[in-house]
């Protein structure tokens, strides 16, 4: 059988790897995503004290140990059956509200966004900050470097560092802000909520603006009809730090939601031995394999899923910008009923403006409650502690981190469902099907493979610094053709 | 004795000739190679790097950047096709988890004149070391049957697996992980998890000045970017107050007095064993120092070292009373070895070192 080995840079430990296999008439036989790396933080964080948990899960991944950081503070909490003051969830939510700011301003302008500000058919050494550099203007270079230095110092100021934040603990925060670091973060959310206007003001012209942009962002390539996952308040609004898990069918019914501490009457992961990484799926409807559709547990968590699980966004701005996005691309039919979806993966990015967006507007909010300043910061726990489940959504997706104790709150068992993870079955059906969509009778689209399947990661935000290192968006790739016998016979690369 | 970035009042050492490594003879017209790569990492290292903002772009003019796969283009058959020693310096963050990131770090070092351990993972094994306590098969074992793993046919990873279509490879995890140091010759070490961006940038800047000839080469085995005393002694916290007669949890206090040292409060803190070069900056937010810049100037063994700083504070004297203050510790293997297991002494559990060869 003919085989097509897509190593991102070949030997490179780390970065996944697709493993393409023809069939005799030299279509698409089957397609496997591999994450070649594992950690082992499920079993040598037991033996841990529960209170380092937000510390310690930081290291999961560099990228986003925000997450990480909140996830575990928040099973810490439940672990004690204790709720932090007002102020103690205002503060981790305010450092998480300046993370998704910096996280997602990082992905658009450096990571995904480049595919569409330069262009999908640019040359890949022009698809990056340089290129959207060239095509935007060079004040937006340096608006990109302000966001991402103002994101980290809020972060620093709230959490005591940039990297790995060291103030959240069970039952609230080690530190709270002063008067005039408030005055600061205010400020800082003012400019961002600008930025995150200016941003949507340049994907509107740019993408909206571009009929061959925006056939492509509608084009059955990129499009994939699976359920949906996603944090929301109790008015059904997206939230990050809190809230209950909504789940939405295909067909844009709302199937349930769920209080984080029932995950595992919604969510099993599979196993496959090809992989390191486990592929989560919805128990209730089952693993069927790769596939979309109704009857596929399958399900994705992205910017995309948490705008289709939810009615709206919290704050005014976002709302409005929400409405603009379904009003383009799912217009209203009358007669019509249920949740309007976006299955056109490629909006994503999109989404992620929209919630970049919400991420600003709400700094803002949360640096202007009266109490954010307030020194009551800590409950201590009297319980004894037990068992806790935390979810934050994290930019890639719901995490979920679940905690058992002995009666000194030492940890005796872990489980985590990781942000990336929720997305891996997603992720090996797109490049199958950018795959499928482009190799026919053993004939490679060469150059349009490759632009395919890493747009097919971009829009995913792909984070293997939590299963490995790879920035976001970021992939070498290297494809290797091989004849029946398995000989290379013709090697092809981007980006290494 | 090691040369710092920082900028203290102490006296310099005065730098010795490398004894291995010299200052590479710059060619005409040809910027020295750079090299930045990570193994098993969270990628933090690599947005610390990001985080030095501007003066990117100064590394950029420095150095002509042949391999950072995380950020930038770099063909790596390239650096294979490389002769031994072209690469000036090589950054290497993350630890040695499988056998593809140590067939790597070999094949850089051989490449490299400079081989730099980058952040607490190529240096020490950082938290991801603590799995040397575990032997390899527990770690699988416990990863692949959580308690929402639907498994029950007991699968777990292979390094080779039959497909239908064809055969599929995995690297080998293997049986402990171990440090940069552990599996190639290192010349400097960059401490910290991850390493402060001013630091790096000064580290960064003192690699610089060697290579132009405006500087002294760091003496092999040199820590950069970090000082030589601890995370005390840039604590602005008051020290030698007061002694203590048991330890309390984090969570256990409400809140703790801002200007005494966290020890002294009863909180297990890593500022006496820890290298300085942060600031400080977890004892500066009410969180105890974690250790992540690794051990002091000197310290042969962290945990040793750090077992003997919170002797000293504690007032008991009969051996039951000592028990009882340090059962304040809930769990003293990461207490005193959070981040340098793998750099220790003892390296791992007697049961991770003998399940070589089982899967």
């Amino acid at each position: 059988m003919e085989r097509i080995t897509i190593d991102p840079v070949t030997r490179l430990e780390g970065h996944g790897k697709i493993e393409i296999f023809l069939d005799p008439d030299g279509e698409v036989a089957n397609a496997y995503f591999q994450i070649p790396e594992l950690r082992g933080f499920e079993r040598f964080c037991v033996g841990r004290p529960v209170e380092e948990m937000p510390t310690l899960t930081n290291r999961i991944c560099g990228v986003c140990p925000e997450a990480h950081h909140m996830a575990a503070a928040k099973a810490g909490d439940a672990v004690y059956h204790v709720e932090p003051p007002r102020t103690g969830r205002l503060l981790r939510e305010l450092l998480y509200s300046a993370f998704y700011f910096t996280d997602h301003t990082t992905h658009f302008y450096a990571l995904g966004g480049p595919d569409f500000i330069v262009g999908p058919d640019a040359p890949a050494a022009e698809r990056n900050i340089l290129g959207v550099v060239g095509k935007v203007g060079m004040e937006i270079g340096g608006k990109v470097i302000e966001a991402r230095k103002n994101g980290h110092n809020v972060i620093e100021m709230i959490g005591g560092r940039k990297i790995h934040p060291a103030t959240a603990v069970p039952g609230g925060m080690t530190h709270g802000i002063t008067e005039e670091q408030r005055v600061e973060i205010e400020r800082i959310g003012r400019w961002a909520v600008e930025f995150a206007q200016f941003s949507l003001g340049i994907f509107d012209k740019i993408v909206l603006g571009n009929d061959a942009y925006k056939e492509m962002v509608l084009s059955d390539a990129y499009t994939h009809k699976t359920y949906y996952m996603g944090l929301v308040d109790p008015n059904n609004k997206v939230n990050f730090y809190d809230g209950q898990v909504s789940i939405m069918s295909p067909e844009g019914e709302r199937v349930g939601k769920y209080a984080p501490a029932e995950y595992r009457d919604w969510i099993a992961e599979h196993v496959e031995p090809w992989t390191y990484l486990k592929f989560p799926f919805l128990k209730k409807i089952g693993w069927k394999g790769f596939v979309d559709g109704v009857d596929s547990g399958v399900y994705c968590a992205t910017p995309l899923s948490r705008l289709n699980t939810a009615d709206g966004m919290a704050t005014p701005l976002a709302q409005e910008a929400y409405e603009r996005f379904y009003d383009t691309l799912a217009p209203a039919t009358p007669g019509a009923t249920g949740k309007r979806l976006v299955h056109h993966r490629l909006a994503t990015h999109w989404a992620r403006l929209v919630e970049l967006l919400y991420a600003a507007e709400r700094m803002v909010e949360l640096a202007t409650d009266p109490e954010i300043t307030s020194t009551n910061i800590r409950t201590v726990p009297t319980d004894k502690p037990t068992e806790g489940v935390g979810t934050v959504e994290a930019p890639r997706g719901t995490l979920t981190h679940h905690y058992w104790t002995d009666e000194r709150g030492v940890l005796t068992a872990v489980n985590l469902i990781v942000g990336t993870t929720n997305n891996y079955a997603p992720m090996a059906m797109s490049i199958k099907k950018a795959a499928q969509s482009l190799i026919h009778k053993g004939t490679v689209v060469h150059q349009g493979l490759l632009n395919r399947v890493e747009m097919a990661f971009r829009l995913y935000d792909p984070c293997f610094g939590c299963a490995t290192h790879s920035l976001p968006g970021e992939m070498p790739l290297q494809v290797a053709i091989r004849n029946s016998d398995g000989d290379v016979i013709e090697v092809l690369s981007q980006n290494c | 004795m090691s040369p710092t970035a920082r900028s203290s009042g102490k006296p310099k050492p005065a730098a010795k000739p490398a004894t291995k490594a010299t200052a590479p003879a710059a060619r005409a017209g040809a910027k020295p190679k750079l090299a930045i790569f990570g193994a098993a990492s969270c990628g933090g290292c690599d947005i610390a790097i990001v985080n030095i903002h501007e003066h990117i772009l100064e590394v950029a003019a420095a150095f002509e950047i042949v391999l950072w796969p995380t950020i930038m283009d770099g063909k790596y058959s390239e650096i294979e096709a490389m002769e031994d020693g072209e690469i000036t310096v090589t950054l290497v963050s993350g630890s040695m988890r499988t056998d593809e990131t140590v067939h790597l770090a070999r094949l850089l070092r051989r490449k490299s004149k400079l081989m730099v351990a980058f952040g607490s993972c190529a240096s020490e094994g950082c938290i991801p070391g603590l799995a040397n306590l575990s032997s390899r098969k527990q770690i699988l074992d416990t990863a692949f049957s959580t308690t929402s793993t639907d498994n029950p046919e007991g699968i777990r990873p292979v390094w080779e697996y039959q497909a239908p279509e064809g055969v599929l490879h995995l690297p080998e995890f293997e049986p402990i992980l171990r440090t940069l140091d552990q599996v190639v010759d290192v010349d400097y070490t960059i401490p910290g998890c991850p390493p402060e961006s001013k630091q790096i940038w000064a580290a960064l800047q003192a690699v610089v000045a060697a290579l132009d000839g405006t500087g002294p080469l760091p003496p092999k085995g040199a820590v950069l970017g970090a000082g030589e005393s601890t995370v005390c002694d840039e604590c602005a916290r008051k020290r030698d107050v007061k002694k203590i007669d048991h330890f309390v949890r984090i969570q256990q206090v409400a809140s703790f007095d801002p200007e005494i040292c966290l020890l002294e409060q009863g909180l297990p803190c890593n500022g006496p064993a820890t290298r300085d070069g942060c600031g400080a900056l977890c004892p500066s937010v009410a969180a105890p120092c974690i250790g992540c810049y690794g051990a002091a100037e000197g310290v042969v063994d962290y945990g040793a070292r750090l077992m003997s700083a919170y002797a000293s504070v504690i007032v008991a004297t009969k051996p039951d009373e000592i028990d009882k203050v340090l059962d304040g510790i809930a769990d003293p293997a990461g207490q005193f070895y959070r981040f340098s297991l793998a750099a220790s002494l003892l390296r791992s559990s007697r049961t991770a070192w003998k399940s070589d060869g089982e899967q």
